[in-house]
């Protein structure tokens, strides 16, 4: 009985998914904000530090792309509905608040790992190879499925204005990026620089990423993806929780 | 199971602001159930607490056997809510929103699309299901969320305001499938500003005044309990003035509308007798004359104090 209810929830969940495709996903500021405005770091960055390797500079422009693709969304969805009461439509429907989670996560979650094919074909243009296909793969799914969980962490405040969400996202989604080891490589962190990157889900992406293409990783395989099923259950049972608690203050 | 909707110690409070205050009723199934109120009275937050939108911090809902709290999905499964504000997705067309709306109440899509299809037809959307519902009026976007409220063939049926603000063309749609609804055995919970509406749709109504349930029955139930508010209304073959009518006694108030006078009386017969008395010594001539039972509008005027 309750594996049925699971099973009717989870297709309730892809409803959610393709009304958030639909509305939010297919127009051009993700595609800009996911993918340009890394794209823009990494050729700063590339102009700028020619002793990093190609590889680490691509596999730092993937991570940034799929974290900003599926955090740029995600974030919004909820203060959004809300102030225009399509939220008060979803809530009185027989949906629970994980299904509602769960189905903003799958769009986010896929439009993270699409744009993610743009830096790696850039990367392949640029001359790096992909070793471990399949491990890249894992690698993309799993780190889709933890920052969209993770933008939806940042949309749980209770403010009805997308730009106050926003402002929190930026504000946590930027310094991020630069703990993480994406521009400056781990090996040449200082210790409490490590340390601070070890808290970021986006160093392990990185680091796993990095592995599949050639280049030395600075952690072991295993430990990158337990890292990311770590951070990725956290994330997305404290979304579901934090909505929980505060989706009715919006109402 | 008599009950479909059943009401105990129901309460919510924002910002130590008691919005609805232990309230207890109960609606029967299949009867039309109306929810008066004026504005700030309690009625919104009461549909939105029955509807598991928002939670109280007092009390228990139980809807369809189910409580809305405890068991939410079960209890929202087979009920629908029409709010006031249209709040489907503009930037879907109206077919998207029906199939969406499909999606979450887990109906096969083929059902669905059936459905979808004779609902958008009833309610003259089927021409423009493929179009944009940010290009649609006020009428159809309401229309349209009539439609998708009913997607689901629910059993109990909250409307908020459903005609408010609507043209008469939509207006007169809505409240055309509003009255098939109980011959489809559907039970209806009306929360409306329009008393004629009210008087005329409604078996029972609830009149709620600061969270309070002020007063519960059929409506011409309650216009008996105000009898004192009886009026007449009488009009003479030549015109006279109103202060030649106020020696007559058991006369509250008079008012004069065209030709004619609306007067408020205690004791209906005393002033009939009064005033035939006064047409034949002034010598005047009864063009008309008519008792007048308050409307549902006077006794909501009368039990919340509202003007």
């Amino acid at each position: 009985m309750r594996i049925f209810q699971f099973l009717d929830q989870l297709k309730r969940s892809l409803g959610i998914m393709k009304k958030d495709i639909r509305i939010y996903y297919l127009k051009g500021p993700v595609v800009i904000f996911g993918f340009l405005m890394p794209l823009f770091l990494f050729l700063a960055f590339f102009i700028g530090s020619r002793n990093l390797s190609i590889e680490f500079l691509i596999s730092g422009l993937i991570g940034m792309t799929v974290f900003f693709t599926a955090t740029a969304v995600s974030p919004i969805i909820a203060p959004w509905e809300a102030q225009v009461q399509t939220l008060e439509r979803l809530i009185s429907c027989p949906i629970s608040i994980t299904t509602l989670i769960f189905g903003d996560m799958l769009a986010s979650f896929i439009f993270g790992i699409l744009i993610a094919i743009l830096p790696i074909a850039i990367g392949l243009a640029m001359g790096t190879h992909i070793t471990n296909p399949i491990i890249l793969i894992l690698g993309l799914l799993l780190g889709g499925v933890c920052f969209s969980s993770f933008g939806l962490i940042l949309s749980s405040p209770p403010s009805n204005a997308p730009s106050n969400i926003m402002m929190i996202s930026s504000l946590v989604r930027f310094p991020l990026v630069f703990i993480s080891g994406i521009f400056i490589p781990l090996e040449n962190m200082p210790y409490w620089g490590k340390i601070i990157a070890s808290f970021s889900p986006l160093t392990y992406f990185t680091d796993l990423t990095r592995y599949t293409i050639g280049a030395t990783s600075y952690y072991s395989l295993l430990s990158d993806f337990t890292a990311l099923i770590i951070f990725t259950v956290v994330f997305f049972v404290l979304a579901v929780k934090l909505h929980e608690r505060t989706i009715y203050q919006r109402l | 199971m008599d009950h479909v909707v059943e009401v105990q110690n129901l309460t919510k409070i924002y910002n130590k602001l008691v919005a609805v205050d232990h309230i207890n009723f109960e609606v029967k199934k299949g009867e039309i159930f109306g929810f008066l109120g004026p504005n700030g009275a309690g009625k919104t937050t009461t549909v939105r607490m029955l509807t598991g939108i928002i939670k109280p911090i007092e009390g228990h809902a139980i809807i369809l056997g189910h409580d809305i709290q405890k068991e939410p999905l079960k209890a929202k499964q087979n009920i629908c809510v029409v709010p006031e504000t249209s709040n489907a997705y503009v930037d879907l067309s109206a077919w998207q929103n029906m199939m969406l709306m499909a999606e979450l109440y887990g109906i096969p899509k083929k059902e669905a699309e059936a459905r979808a299809e004779d609902l958008l037809r009833r309610l003259s959307l089927y021409q423009r299901k493929n179009s944009k519902v940010k290009g649609f009026s006020k009428g159809m976007k309401q229309r349209l969320i009539l439609c998708m409220a009913l997607i689901n063939d629910p059993v109990l049926v909250f409307l908020d305001e459903p005609t408010s603000g609507l043209d008469v063309q939509s207006s007169r749609m809505i409240r055309e499938i509003l009255l098939e609804f109980p011959k489809e055995g559907k039970t209806i919970f009306l929360t409306t500003h329009n008393m004629d509406e009210a008087s005329h749709l409604c078996d029972r109504v609830a009149i709620i005044n600061h969270g309070k349930i002020a007063a519960i029955d059929r409506p011409a139930t309650l216009k008996n309990t105000i009898k004192k508010l009886n009026s007449i209304e009488i009009s003479f073959d030549s015109a006279i003035k109103a202060e030649n009518l106020s020696e007559i006694p058991h006369i509250i108030e008079i008012r004069k509308e065209g030709d004619k006078f609306i007067i408020s009386t205690d004791d209906v017969d005393d002033l009939i007798h009064s005033l035939t008395d006064f047409a034949e010594s002034q010598k005047l001539k009864i063009i008309s004359l008519n008792t007048m039972a308050p409307s549902l509008e006077e006794v909501f005027v009368k039990l919340t104090g509202e003007v």
